[in-house]
């Protein structure tokens, strides 16, 4: 029998899963209490070049310094760079096909040196722009992850 | 540095699905080649290492996985999780090391077997990024639009990158996509993540590829065209996205600093004479086009529109047909070595550029090129 007639079989992986337990740390613990507890953000500045990271971490990269001074920042901020998805795409928290087009992009806060990502609102696309100023708006019911944070909305400031 | 030399290379066609092949099964075919190309057996290999992912894989400790395909029962086998680019270097300090003085180089990934955009979430952190859906294609968006924003550099050059490299496809037989295509076609394919679309990104594929290192006796006493390693040079930026400035890629022009002054080389443009570069999205050629100093930053878009990069230019780049025509990942680095060694060996067939006496091939790892390797190629 020739390789192209030959019936060739797969397996798939069954459905058990590998779950995980990821330990969010003292810092990550800090900034997501804070945000479910008071709507607030957290930066942390290191002692050495005296940049703000968030969200917070241990590590100052380019120093190689260990950082502890907490840092409240402003929910408002610039936008950095986005994109908008348009292919549907896996939820890798649920397994379900998140609704498209959505749009999410980089965030520097008032106050901070490095951006973060989230979610970004882009009912009117016009307005989506690099440069655009943004503020958080924050999900009603918290339960300290990051949707804390709805997404990041289009300001006029 | 000591001269070592790359003495062998082979690798499979790559595609789309290979179901009738297992990825053992592919590394078995590439090892196969490259032990022929360089007139050895398996004997002749004093160490082994493959690059693994154990992700793509889908098992954990996916490299011992290939230990028999690799020939290592016996031997020394170790893994690099990573590009190919960064297996071969890990292979070739091994040799420099003294200790051994032929190296077996393997890479393989079924992108076929998973679904692509769940693997490449994972590299993202769980807590922070990962929840957002950010994986390959998306995260790249972000970089496009850095990049493209702050330069000025428009889709339909990022779309030239695309219709010139499927076009170079055609004249390569293992690669998955040749294509004759229009800037239009690119700018009218469906929209993933903007501003990239279909055909700015790489495709899904299955391959594997093999090259063999030798220390300089070695390379002598079994080949008759060896490959010299001039120059090899790598740089690491940092892990979160938001640290990184995006439009910018040091780290690039960190690690081609490193190679070219380990190889002697002063003014790249002239005296590099075809690149493999990574180019995963059409504007990654641009942008790692600049941090390779071929141009100017900023003139990634320009370079394109020369047709310098075109086969018949100056400085042609992918003659392969590069990632955008074939994507295995982890292989793709390693491929772009044996691409270049083929091209500095004159062995190339029709994607042969003429006269080539060094070549260059860039890797690399992690979401939006955030470490870099370089490999300077020469006669």
């Amino acid at each position: 029998m020739s390789e192209k007639e030959m019936e060739l079989l797969t397996k798939g992986s069954g459905e058990a899963e590998q779950p995980f337990r990821y330990s969010v740390g003292r810092w990550g613990s800090k900034f997501l209490i804070e945000l479910r507890d008071h709507k607030k953000l957290l930066g942390i500045r290191c002692p050495k070049c005296q940049k703000v990271y968030v969200p917070p971490r241990q590590v100052c990269s380019p120093c190689f310094q260990r950082m502890e001074e907490l840092v409240e920042l402003s929910d408002k901020g610039t936008l950095m760079a986005f994109t908008i998805i348009r292919f549907s795409f896996i939820d890798p928290e649920t397994g379900i096909t998140r609704p498209v087009p959505y749009g999410y992009g980089f965030i520097k806060l008032d106050g901070c040196d490095n951006s973060f990502q989230h979610f970004i609102n882009i009912e009117d696309e016009s307005k989506v722009k690099i440069g655009a100023r943004v503020q958080a708006v924050f999900s009603e019911e918290r339960k300290g992850n990051l949707m804390d944070i709805k997404y990041f909305e289009m300001i006029d400031d | 540095m000591e001269r070592t030399a790359i003495i062998g290379i082979g690798m499979t066609k790559q595609e789309r699905r290979k179901e009738s092949e297992t990825f053992s099964d592919m590394v078995f075919e590439a090892v196969t080649k490259a032990l022929n190309d360089a007139e050895m057996t398996i004997k002749d290999i004093d160490n082994i290492v493959t690059g693994c992912n154990d992700f793509w894989d889908g098992r954990t400790i996916s490299s011992m996985a290939v230990g028999d395909a690799s020939g290592a029962w016996d031997k020394n086998i170790s893994c690099v999780e990573g590009d190919g680019t960064f297996v071969a270097l890990y292979g070739l300090t091994r040799i420099l090391s003294g200790s051994y003085r032929a190296t077996l180089i393997t890479a393989h990934s079924k992108g076929s077997e998973s679904i692509s955009s769940l693997i490449t979430n994972a590299m993202f952190d769980p807590i922070y990024t990962r929840p957002l859906g950010l994986d390959a294609i998306t995260s790249s968006a972000l970089q496009a639009k850095c990049y493209m924003d702050k330069y000025g550099i428009t889709e339909e050059q990022c779309a030239m990158v695309s219709v010139k490299n499927h076009r170079n496809a055609k004249n390569n037989p293992y690669s998955q996509l040749p294509m004759d295509l229009s800037v239009k076609d690119v700018l009218n394919s469906r929209r993933l993540a903007d501003p990239i679309k279909l055909l700015d990104a790489s495709p899904i594929t299955d391959g594997a590829c093999a090259i063999i290192l030798a220390d300089e006796g070695m390379a002598k006493r079994f080949s008759k065209h060896p490959v010299w390693i001039r120059g090899v040079g790598f740089c690491a930026d940092a892990y979160h996205l938001g640290d990184r400035d995006l439009a910018e890629c040091k780290s690039l022009e960190k690690a081609a600093k490193t190679a070219y002054r380990m190889a002697g080389i002063e003014n790249p443009f002239k005296e590099i004479d075809v690149a493999e570069i990574y180019d995963a999205f059409s504007y990654q050629e641009l942008m790692w086009s600049e941090g390779l100093g071929f141009c100017e930053k900023g003139e990634g878009g320009k370079l394109v529109e020369s047709g310098k990069t075109e086969m018949g230019g100056s400085m042609p780049i992918n003659p392969s047909g590069g990632c955008l025509s074939a994507h295995a990942v982890i292989a793709a680095g390693l491929i772009r070595i044996a691409e270049a060694v083929l091209q500095v060996r004159g062995g190339a067939g029709k994607r042969q550029i003429p006269d080539v006496k060094t070549g260059l091939a860039h890797g690399i790892n992690g979401p939006c090129g955030q470490s870099h390797c370089v490999w300077i190629l020469g006669e």
